[in-house]
């Protein structure tokens, strides 16, 4: 689904991403681990096309197409879900409209007709009760005055209601209770099909016995230098960064 | 990676109203003195006291200078070089029904999306149409009638109701107000009247399409909107202009009179032609709108939806008489390219218990540059009066301008005042979260806009809100990239 060759991508003149390369399958639920700085967040930027990075060397093949010759909504059409580690706030705008709006988006690329809107409320209700957002949520402005752990479940009803092929999740576990992670832990589950990829970025193990990931990559210093399976998260638990030979966040594996 | 827009870019605008109809017109020379006021007064068959009002307005104005504590900047117009009258010839008659209008501009109206055909969509709206200097058709004229409703163009009001205008006429903005309003009163050309009687809720919006047509012409209407105890009344007027290389003048005068228990609601939704992204050509439009509340318990609103001109001076303004009556100013303007606006409002407090409400929203894009003035003034005899303004500017892009000028004048201890400004931006951020969920950029900046707008937009008249949203979607409409 996802083949990322030698990526390089940089901001502001700063090469962040030093040559990543990552295949990703249908199915598959893959985590990406590493320290404060390391890249991670740009990465998943960089997948959903943020025109702030730009990417100087490598490629991204999306389902046979070639990423950088899309623009960002229409990678999200093709089925690209980006969960921001710091989602922001348009004020005045409802989460209503907007769902509704993005949801006619998608809609519109897949020959469907538009949602009528007692359909579309019927279908956000149900989404928005499974993250454990009351109603009152779709009626307020996006992300407007939502608490921390708020947001992340909105951007995981989104992932709900849009329905990606390729769900990437940042830090959608940070700054969580512990009854929020286990209900945001059950949205991303849910999420779990075979014909869709989930790419979570976290720093936590603990997400990790919820989600049970297919593969771990540890990424540093803008390359991805480690990987392995499911144990790689608990061997990092328990050794930290400092075992895979890492002493900072810009640091040259 | 593929490029996508800045919010700058999404919103360079088609003006979509730029078209202009070839019809035959009586156009004046340009040029203003007496005789050309007199042949005005004379063509609209005017009664004596009308001209004489016209000419004493034309003799202050002489006096007055153009002023130019706006923030605004324009050359200066040569008030020689307008031309002061232009009609579409037609019969020797006004026309009678809409069978007897000149075709071209039906087709004209059927372009700019106006109901002048009763069977039309927006049933349940009465339409008086302005085409340069003339009245040209006004629909549902019998219902109105049954209601006892007077709704025509001025120049017949001041036929048959001559007792009505020149009681009210000047009576809420004097011919001497200022240098465009004295103007106004000398040259106005057509606008519309309207009574509503006593205790009669008028049955049928009411509404005005103003569209300047011809070259080198100053459009000058003048409207007078009379409710009298105990009725209510909403009036919305368009307007539009062909896109041209030079300036054009508009400089209208705006009454309203509310008596006792009397409701006026005035809605506008302004799309002059702006000027191209160069700033080349537009329209002046210099307009002074203020309405009396003069008895007790009435209450006037303006709604207001200005997207169009190329420098915009406006302040529609509620004199506040009555005790307990109630002023309220809902405003959205929006500036793009080099578009200029000095707009804001005037809520002057005299009667007791008096309240008013001022909710301004700004958007600045382009190189535009816009200014919010306003002035609330409670009087020595206002007890009890209040207050309460918001003003909010939103920007988009770095290249525009947003500025809040507001005053207050308080000779009253108890007067009650709050004031809220916020100023903000489109950031790319926001931009690329809804891109991110699918959504167009400019079908987010819009969506952004019209969410920034919604307390104003509700206020609106149903299909006009919507009409409304529409036309800021249009004007943020544009090239990505
Ligand atoms: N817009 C920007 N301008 C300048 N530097 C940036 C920008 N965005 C990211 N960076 C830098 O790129 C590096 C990688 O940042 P990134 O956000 O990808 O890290 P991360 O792995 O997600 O870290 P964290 O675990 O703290 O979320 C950091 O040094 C960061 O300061
Ligand atoms: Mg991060």
């Amino acid at each position: 689904m996802l083949s990322i060759k030698n990526l390089h991508a940089s901001v502001e003149g700063k090469q962040i991403l030093k040559g990543i390369d990552l295949e990703i399958k249908a199915g598959e639920v893959h985590a990406i681990m590493g320290p404060n700085g390391s890249g991670k967040s740009t990465l998943s930027q960089v997948l959903a096309g943020n025109e702030a990075f730009e990417i100087t060397e490598g490629s991204i093949d999306f389902e046979g197409q070639d990423l950088s010759e899309l623009e960002i909504e229409e990678r999200a059409r093709e089925g690209i879900f980006l969960a921001f580690q710091y989602p922001v706030e348009i004020p005045g705008v409802s989460n209503i409209q907007f769902l509704k709006t993005a949801v006619n988006a998608m809609r519109t690329q897949r020959g469907l007709d538009e949602i009528s809107a007692p359909e579309f409320m019927k279908l956000a209700r149900e989404k928005a009760e499974q993250v454990d957002l009351d109603a009152s949520f779709l009626k307020r402005g996006v992300n407007e005055g939502f608490s921390g752990g708020e947001k992340k479940r909105n951007e995981i009803m989104q992932a709900l209601l849009l329905e990606p092929k390729l769900a990437i999740l940042d830090e959608t576990d940070s700054g969580l209770d512990i009854d929020a992670l286990k209900i945001v832990s059950d949205g991303v589950n849910a999420l779990r099909a075979s014909d869709r990829a989930i790419v979570m970025v976290t720093h936590y193990q603990r997400l990790l016995d919820h989600i049970v990931p297919d593969f771990v990559h540890v990424l540093a210093g803008g390359r991805i230098i480690k990987s392995g399976g499911r144990e790689l998260a608990l061997e990092l638990e328990e050794h930290g960064y400092g075992w895979l030979g890492i002493k900072d966040a810009n640091a040259e594996a | 990676m593929a490029n996508s827009a800045k919010p700058e870019e999404l919103i360079k605008r088609e003006y979509e109203h730029g078209f202009v109809t070839e019809i035959e017109a009586d156009t004046f020379e340009p040029g203003l003195n007496e005789d050309v006021i007199r042949r005005l007064s004379k063509i609209k068959q005017e009664p004596e006291f009308m001209l004489e009002w016209r000419l004493n307005a034309y003799r202050q104005w002489l006096e007055m200078e153009e002023p130019e504590w706006a923030h605004v900047n324009y050359p200066k117009i040569d008030y020689n070089a307008v031309s002061y009258y232009s009609a579409p010839k037609k019969k020797e008659d006004m026309p009678q029904s809409l069978d007897d209008v000149d075709p071209e501009l039906l087709k004209t109206y059927e372009k700019l999306g106006i109901p002048l055909h009763e069977r039309e969509k927006l049933a349940g709206v009465a339409v008086d149409a302005v085409f340069d200097s003339v009245s040209v058709a006004t629909t549902f004229k019998d219902k109105l009638a049954d209601a006892g409703v007077i709704f025509c163009p001025i120049s017949e009001a001041v036929q048959t109701h001559p007792e009505l205008v020149e009681k009210y006429l000047g009576s809420v903005v004097p011919a001497g107000d200022n240098f465009y309003a004295c103007l106004n009163s000398a040259v106005f050309s057509d606008g519309s009247f309207v009574y509503i009687p006593k205790g009669v809720r008028c049955p049928l919006e009411l509404s005005t399409y103003f569209r300047i047509n011809a070259a080198n012409t100053g459009q000058f209407e003048r409207t007078l909107i009379i409710a009298d105890e105990g009725s209510y009344v909403s009036y919305l007027e368009g307007c539009t202009a062909p896109m041209r290389d030079e300036n054009q003048l508009h400089a209208a005068v705006v009454e309203l009179v509310a008596l006792g228990d009397a409701q006026i609601k005035y809605s506008t939704v302004q799309n002059w032609y702006p000027g191209d992204e160069n700033g080349k050509g537009g329209i002046y439009n210099f307009v002074t709108k203020r309405g009396a509340c003069l008895g007790d318990y009435s209450k006037i609103s303006w709604t207001q939806v200005e997207t169009g001109s190329a420098v915009t001076w406006k302040y529609p303004s509620c004199v506040l008489r009555g005790d307990h009556s109630v002023g309220e100013f809902y405003s959205v303007a929006l500036t793009n390219n080099y578009q200029q606006a000095d707009t804001g409002t005037k809520m002057i407090h005299i009667g007791k218990n008096t309240s008013s409400t001022i909710i301004a929203k700004g958007i600045s894009a382009g190189r535009s540059d816009q200014s919010y003035r306003g002035l609330v003034r409670f009087a020595p005899t206002a007890d009890n009066a209040r207050n309460f303004t918001q003003c909010d500017s939103l920007l988009i892009g770095d290249q525009c301008g947003a500025h809040t000028f507001p005053y207050i004048e308080s000779k009253h201890q108890n007067a009650t005042l709050e004031h809220e400004a916020t100023t903000s931006k489109v950031s790319d951020e926001q931009l690329f979260l809804c891109q991110q969920r699918g959504i167009d950029p400019e079908q987010a900046v819009s969506m952004i806009v019209n969410g920034f707008c919604k307390e104003v937009f509700k206020e609106l008249p149903m299909e006009f809100a919507v009409e409304a949203g529409k036309l800021l979607e249009v004007s943020l409409e544009g090239a990505v990239g």
